[in-house]
């Protein structure tokens, strides 16, 4: 594996194509990995698409595939592959897929998103493809003018129940809160609320799923009472949430929650350098397709001045034999503008076994803090890679010692 | 992988000896397309020991919901005309449909 890409984004999904977007357009090589065919992550599954900013009229797929597009016209590369290992140790790493093809970059965007949660209850799994289903676009068709149950009350669910009346006879929404109590935004409740095809049942959740070889009978179990109730449906649609696609990351230091979210800061920094985390694979609240596309950006900027930052720091101060001296500076600090004045005016690099570079501590906060640099300014003085003497604020003879 | 509809399907499926391996796919199905391409290679290299046939449901929606097919992707394996084995859902594997078809093989 000879090409080492400057990012690499796991996750074709709105974060992951915003930030090869990003990525790109600041000439930086790389690469996207999917493991579907199709990008648009959970997108791909959506149809309408109504709060895009600025896109008035389209649908989810048409948004996702103008992203694509988007990203190739800066020359965005894209492989198929599902993660399964990442070697994170080191300015290089490696990621591998489950069929042991390769990929090499310096810095890693993991937009993996989230897939949607099982509800874990008796015949769930026995009737898939018989009835009970997580993707109202691709099973709505069986269900023309028969009756279906949805088991959920966030946006998603009311999204697709909604879908799910141009082609059932009858939608019924299992909601496990109190009547008139939902997790979706009004604008949805409100819609439901309206659809003469939509009926509610409250305080209830699913319990069983019964039929002869097909969905026959969704059991309702009341969360207050206790009672269970039978209810004759022909199929059964899960949305109860999402879990994070996060499996391969367990033996990394990427640090994940509870819940398997990745743990990042609002610059998408993971607990590893170089890696970010961007989209709904994210720990955060809000999660739409602007906001994915948000982190997408953030990741693809922030990992840009981490390349730039580190790439500087390789090449003129850990790479060379001779002793370094680094100064510390910010262009709002004036005793800092002062000092770095002073430095330049010793010239020491007439001697040629010294160098000088200067570190922006505003603009450099990837080396500014893995130094622990506090005050400004500061100067390093550093051998081999290691740092072998530090002085804040130093004064004039302190400066003329650097020279002997 | 010859493609079904109500006129062949119980000559080809029903009425068949051997193993039938039936893809149920619609062009709304982005899983089903997914999988697709790797049924296709399975046809190939199992084709003198197996019969590989895909039903597209739009239009063929009684058929399919007739063989309790209810959700796509849906693999359905009949073995001498009967049903043998349903998978289905979207973390369907190509590696899944190889290890039952050699089950049934034998």
């Amino acid at each position: 594996m000879s090409e080492v890409y400057d990012l690499l984004i796991v996750g074709g999904g709105p974060a992951g194509l915003s930030s090869a977007i990003y990525g790109s357009r600041s000439k930086l090589k790389t690469l996207v990995l999917e493991s579907k065919s199709k990008m648009g992550g959970q997108v791909a599954d959506y149809h309408e698409m109504e709060n895009y900013p600025g896109v008035v009229e389209t649908t989810a797929p048409e948004l996702v595939e103008s992203f694509e597009e988007h990203a190739k016209k800066f020359g965005t590369e894209f492989a198929k592959g599902e993660v399964q290992e990442l070697e994170l140790d080191g300015f290089i790493k490696t990621v591998k897929t489950k069929k042991g093809e390769e990929y090499q970059a310096k810095s890693i965007v993991l937009a993996t998103g989230a897939e949607p949660r099982k509800l874990g209850c008796e015949g769930e799994a026995e009737f898939k493809g018989k009835g009970v289903s997580y993707c109202a676009t691709c099973d709505a068709d069986f269900f023309e003018d028969l009756h279906v149950v949805v088991v959920g009350n966030g946006n998603s669910a009311i999204e697709e129940a909604i879908y799910l009346t141009k082609f059932a006879a009858k939608v019924t929404i299992i909601v496990i809160h109190e009547e008139g109590k939902m997790d979706a935004e009004k604008l949805f409740q409100e819609r439901a609320y309206a659809n003469d095809k939509i009926e509610f049942v409250w305080n209830s959740t699913l319990k069983e799923v019964k039929g002869e070889g097909i969905v026959e009978t969704a059991v309702l179990k009341n969360v207050k009472t206790g009672e269970t109730t039978e209810l004759d449906c022909d199929g059964i649609f899960i949305f109860i949430g999402r879990v994070p696609s996060t499996d391969f990351l367990e033996d990394t230091n990427v640090q994940l929650t509870e819940g398997g979210y990745i743990k990042a800061d609002e610059d998408m920094k993971t607990t590893v350098p170089g890696v970010y985390a961007a989209g709904d694979v994210r720990e955060k609240v809000v999660r739409q397709v602007v906001t994915a596309a948000g982190d997408g950006a953030t990741a693809a900027v922030m990992a840009q001045s981490y390349l730039e930052a580190e790439e500087h720091w390789r090449d003129n101060v850990l790479k060379t034999d001779k002793q370094v001296v680094v100064a510390f500076w910010n262009p709002t600090q004036d005793e800092s503008l002062n000092t770095l004045q002073d430095i330049e005016e010793l010239g020491i690099e007439a001697d040629e076994n010294k160098k000088l570079v200067k570190i922006d501590t505003y603009r450099n906060r990837l080396i500014t803090n893995r130094y622990n640099i506090t005050k400004v300014p500061t100067v390093l003085i550093i051998e081999s890679g290691e740092e072998v003497e530090r002085v804040e604020n130093p004064t004039e003879e302190e400066l003329a010692g650097l020279l002997k | 992988m010859l493609e079904l509809n109500k006129d062949n399907f119980d000559n080809e499926v029903l009425e068949s000896d051997g193993v039938v391996v039936v893809d149920f796919w619609s062009e709304s199905c982005d899983p089903c397309l997914e999988l697709m391409p790797e049924v296709e290679k399975l046809a190939e290299e199992y084709g003198d020991k197996a019969k590989f046939a895909k039903l597209n449901i739009k239009g063929n929606r009684r058929l399919a919901m007739k063989q309790q097919v209810m959700g796509l992707p849906s693999i359905v394996f009949y073995v001498d005309g009967e049903k043998a084995e349903h998978l289905s859902g979207d973390d369907l594997e190509p590696a899944d449909i190889e290890a039952t078809l050699n089950e049934l093989l034998g």
